[in-house]
């Protein structure tokens, strides 16, 4: 594709609901200017995109595999569902796996009210989990001065990891191992408080959408997550190129 | 601690470390060689040890979370020495379907260790494989650097012995 | 490298040939080197040599003859002037003392099986059903020429395709040659190979590249290494004829490191082909330049997968990621990226060499030309096989494969890996190729072949599977991460006797999730052996959980099962494991 071609502008439905686009836009992007909501836990803007989570998975006429929203970008006539009883099914399944994963109990955790895993399942109406929980023991990291990453709370989606490479530019996160062994690590998966890259900015804590990543001496009421800088910060580098 | 700016240092002056630069160095020092250096380490010492990891980091420039992430995620790679002596069962489907597992076992109970573990003298690793190349002859596994097929759980604790005790 | 000049070297290399009259052939591939293959090409050196025959038998060592379970093999080849075709004997379990009686067996030239029995060699005949019924292409010369020579290669016709296609040829052409053969990727999913090429070749003048796949995880299957192992440059030769037709200038093969000779042969290979002129800059004295580096695997399935292959390239973790965009668009550093198997890139220098219609003439309409499997389990011959697409399953097995040993009853025979599934004795007659194989819910794969008989439970045969794919999911989405090892504890309790008909139904439930909802096709295929099990077996699954125990006696008896969890690299739930089980 050459860079000098227009952008040109396509049209779709999402859900029947006519919508125009760029055809450098992804469906997740266009519904949400179109004020149309797909489940999403690893994408925010700002970020790059991992697919990971699959909660904004939607139907295309005409393809026979489910789409990550996020990722997939729109093209002309395309007629997207977003809204069906297979998919909200399949999406509380995800969740449900998710709960069932690690130890999810929100009455005692430090997010509780705050968190996007947990407004996630109310919005989708999870109320119930049919698998057996793993309830695996794992470790909390306090060495940090100001911070606290507990794995119990972690869903791997990676925001910490993106944001801390490509916004901060350190790169302390990443992530270990493989499959359901996989987790957060800072450099050489040493204690966070001794960690040679890490700036202390925060961002990570911010971007984190559970319990796992927290700001220490806060109480539950002020947890809340502080994301504004985010949308600030990619638009002043894009105005900077 | 460890600086990432100017030409890395050698950890130490054993020569292995010049032949780990050298792949480095035969990929133009760019960050995609981490696996390629990673092999040449493991090859070189037997294993990845912290030293290692950094150094790697710091002669690609790669930040240490990813050398870290990278290492973990290939079942190739071993961040612990291997005990002197290593048995590899195979555990592919061939292997599986015609008695692996009682190989396996036959194994645990005589050395009290698991697949990835090796006893606490050191002698025996006990590791596992997916297909040996070797399916006609199943089930299969690899004593040191012998290959023994068909072979039945109480020739593998004989050769086992064998190998620990020449 | 002209023509001419590839002619003289096979004139030349077939005259030094000929001079030996017998040709004695040691085959050194995986599975007869286990039993000693090496020993005996040593033992049968030192006989010649002692006999004082060095300049009558050539001893060569040579890659896989097929028939494994009989080896270590040796074939003798005595060249008779006068006979159009010359006369091949085969030895199965060849140990270094036969030497002497074998190298003796030339000197008497007609001596019969028995004669050779009767001096304690085991003579294996050659026109039994299970060299007869199979075609070779792929395998042409596998078992026949020594790998480490490409003299020996270019003896056997090779690089005339290549030569041919860069200075005769237009790329188009190529293309078309290739699109109307109907060949399709061996690596598993079939798709058209020369479609994939026009798509790379579409995408302009820029850096591409040529990536063969020969990661082979398929945790039951060597064919990929094989080739390797026996063939080498007849990959190479495939990749280049690949990137002159896609416009790339760099390739790599990206092999597993657990097949140290794989990577030996091909490292040995392309330096011989470099100095040949055959690979590197301005091949051929054309324009066209194509150099090929090696990339080591490191343990990991999911790389087998092609955005995953190419994270590792690049030096990363082996995560996939979504496609579109698909490789042949933006792969490798962003750059079009042609991917395809180590078989597919082997057939493709017979196909410029004999032309499309006679590829296209083998097999079925929709799966042309052949497919190579390695053959395991409970059959009686064990072995890799070339077949040609379309014969049935019951072929391969019975007359190929010689049926089931020990007067056992057949029960399933599992196809495509993980990825794959079981088929019971009702679609024995079923057809092998990739549309015949989805039908009936298995997968061609990559050609893994693993026949079991009443002694396998069904159950414990999916567990063993979906193990795989959970110690093998990259962990990147939820469904695949967390739903295979939720499939794997299902099945495990049930193995346990532990379950009951809900958990069966949970069971059902969860395959659909993971398999409709996972990024990648590690986890969208996952669930399939445990579908086409519960499809085909269901019986077995029911007795397990309303306490009638396992049908096979596998389950429940405690040795399988608790050897299996032993296996089982996670542990039981809430287990703290160590990151750091290798090879
Ligand atoms: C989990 C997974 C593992 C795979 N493993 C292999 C493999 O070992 N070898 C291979 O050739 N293709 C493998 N594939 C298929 C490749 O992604 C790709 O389709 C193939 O290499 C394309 O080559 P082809 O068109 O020649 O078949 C795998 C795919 C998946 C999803
Ligand atoms: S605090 Fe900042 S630098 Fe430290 S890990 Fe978090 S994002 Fe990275
Ligand atoms: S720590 Fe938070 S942001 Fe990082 S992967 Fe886990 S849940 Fe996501
Ligand atoms: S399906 Fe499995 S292997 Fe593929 S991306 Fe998801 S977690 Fe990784
Ligand atoms: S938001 Fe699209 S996959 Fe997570
Ligand atoms: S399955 Fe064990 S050698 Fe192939
Ligand atoms: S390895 Fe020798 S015949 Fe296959």
């Amino acid at each position: 594709m050459s860079a000098h071609s227009p952008i040109r502008v396509k049209t779709l439905t999402i859900d029947g609901r006519e919508c125009g686009a760029r055809e450098d836009q992804t469906i997740l992007e266009v519904a949400r200017e179109n004020n149309i909501f797909i489940p999403t836990l690893c994408n925010l803007p700002g970020l790059s995109n991992a697919g990971a989570c699959r909660l904004c998975i939607v139907e295309v006429k005409g393809v026979n595999k489910l789409l990550p929203a996020c990722v997939t970008h729109v093209s002309e006539g395309m007629e997207v569902t977003v809204n069906s009883e297979r998919l909200a099914k399949f999406r509380r399944g995800i969740l449900e796996l998710v709960f069932a994963e690690r130890n999810h109990v929100c009455s005692v955790c430090v997010t509780n009210g705050h968190c996007d895993l947990q407004s996630m399942a109310l919005t989708l109406g999870m109320t119930h989990v049919h698998f057996p929980y793993r309830y695996p023991r794992l470790p909390v990291d306090a060495s940090h001065e100001r911070f606290v990453v507990d794995h119990n709370r972690c869903i791997l989606c990676s925001r910490c990891v993106r944001v801390c490479d490509e916004i901060e530019g350190a790169h302390t996160w990443d992530i270990m191992s493989r499959g359901v062994e996989c987790r957060v690590i800072t450099d050489l998966a040493q204690p966070w408080g001794q960690s040679e890259s890490c700036t202390g900015c925060g961002k990570c804590v911010q971007v984190c959408p559970t319990g796992a990543l927290s700001e220490k001496g806060k109480s539950v009421a002020e947890m809340s997550k502080r994301r504004q800088f985010l949308p600030y910060l990619t638009l002043m580098r894009e105005g900077r190129r | 601690m460890q600086t990432y700016v100017g030409a890395p240092q050698l950890p130490s002056d054993d020569k292995r470390w010049k032949i780990v630069e050298a792949t480095a160095r035969r990929h133009g020092r760019e960050p995609h060689a981490l696996i390629e250096t990673l092999h040449t380490v493991q090859e070189c010492f037997g294993y990845l040890d912290e030293n290692a990891l950094r150094f790697v980091a710091s002669v690609l420039r790669v930040p240490l979370s990813r050398v870290y992430g990278a290492a973990t995620f290939y079942h190739f790679f071993t961040l612990k020495p291997k005990g002197r002596h290593a048995c590899v069962v195979c555990t592919g489907t061939a292997c599986y379907i015609k008695g692996a597992p009682l190989l396996l076992k036959a194994i645990e109970q005589r050395y009290s260790i698991k697949p990835g573990e090796t006893t606490p003298d050191g002698e025996l690793s006990l590791l596992t494989a997916r297909c040996l190349g070797s399916c006609g002859l199943a089930p299969a596994a690899v004593m040191d650097s012998a290959v023994l097929g068909k072979i039945a759980p109480q020739d593998i604790l004989a050769r086992i012995e064998r190998g620990i005790h020449p | 490298m002209t023509i001419e000049e590839l002619r003289k070297i096979a004139e030349t290399e077939r005259a030094a040939q000929k001079k030996f009259q017998h040709h004695v052939c040691v085959c050194i591939a995986a599975g007869c080197l286990s039993g000693g293959a090496e020993h005996v090409r040593d033992a049968l050196n030192k006989e010649v040599a002692e006999s004082g025959m060095r300049n009558e038998v050539l001893v060569k060592g040579v890659g896989c003859m097929g028939l494994c379970s009989a080896g270590p093999l040796v074939t003798v080849e005595t060249a008779v002037e006068t006979a159009v075709n010359t006369d091949v004997q085969m030895f199965a379990s060849v140990t270094p003392e036969d030497a002497p009686e074998i190298i003796r067996s030339l000197d008497t030239g007609g001596a019969t099986g028995g004669d050779l029995a009767a001096a304690g060699l085991h003579p294996c005949p050659t026109n039994v059903p299970f060299f007869e019924r199979q075609k070779k292409i792929v395998l042409e010369n596998s078992g026949k020429i020594d790998p480490e020579r490409i003299e020996d290669y270019i003896a056997h016709d090779g690089y005339v395709a290549l030569v041919t296609a860069i200075t005769e040829m237009t790329p188009l052409e190529v293309i078309d040659r290739v699109k109307s053969s109907g060949l399709r990727g061996r690596g598993g999913a079939g798709y058209p190979t020369g479609l994939k090429w026009s798509t790379v070749a579409k995408t302009g003048e820029q850096q591409k590249y040529v990536i063969c796949n020969a990661d082979e995880g398929d945790p039951g299957a060597f064919m990929d290494r094989a080739v390797l192992e026996s063939d080498p440059h007849r990959v190479l030769e495939g990749m280049a004829i690949a990137a002159y037709a896609v416009g790339a200038q760099q390739g790599f093969i990206y092999v597993r490191a657990e097949y140290p000779l794989a990577v030996k042969h091909l490292k040995t290979a392309i330096k011989q082909a470099e100095r040949m002129g055959l690979l590197g800059n301005s091949i051929s004295g054309t324009r066209f330049s194509f150099h090929i580096d090696i990339r080591l695997g490191a343990g990991a399935f999911v790389c087998g997968e092609e955005t995953a292959l190419i994270a590792s390239i690049e030096g990363k973790r082996g995560t996939p990621r979504p496609r579109p965009p698909f490789p042949a668009e933006s792969g490798l550093w962003e750059c079009p990226t042609l991917i395809n198997n180590v078989e597919t890139f082997a057939n493709v220098a017979p196909i410029v060499r004999h032309g499309a219609e006679w590829f296209a003439r083998i097999g079925t309409e929709k799966s042309k030309g052949t497919k190579v499997f390695a053959l395991a389990g409970r059959v009686q011959n064990t072995g890799l096989i070339e077949v040609p697409m379309g014969i049935t399953l019951r072929e391969i097995i019975y007359d190929i494969g010689g049926g089931v040993p020990d007067g056992k009853q057949y029960k399933a025979v599992q196809t495509g890996g993980p990825s794959g599934g079981c088929i019971p004795a009702e679609h024995l007659d079923s057809p092998v190729d990739y549309e015949s194989l989805a039908r009936i819910g298995s997968i061609m794969g990559s050609g893994g072949m693993i026949v079991m008989d009443e002694t396998s439970c069904m159950v414990d045969v999916a567990k063993y599977f979906m193990e795989f794919c959970m110690s093998e999911s990259c962990g990147k989405c939820i469904p695949c991460r967390a739903g295979t090892q939720q499939l794997h504890g299902i099945l495990e309790k049930i193995t346990a006797g532990e379950a009951t008909p809900a958990d069966v139904a949970l069971l059902e439930e969860l395959c659909e999730l993971v398999r409709h909802t996972s990024l990648c096709g590690l986890g969208q295929s996952a669930p399939n052996p445990v579908v086409t099990t519960l499809k085909y077996f269901r019986e077995e699954y029911d007795a397990h959980v309303t306490g009638d125990g396992c049908p096979a006696g596998t389950c429940g008896c405690g040795a399988g099962t608790r050897a299996c969890r032993a296996e089982t690299r996670l542990g039981a739930p809430g287990s703290q494991t160590s990151g750091e089980v290798t090879l």
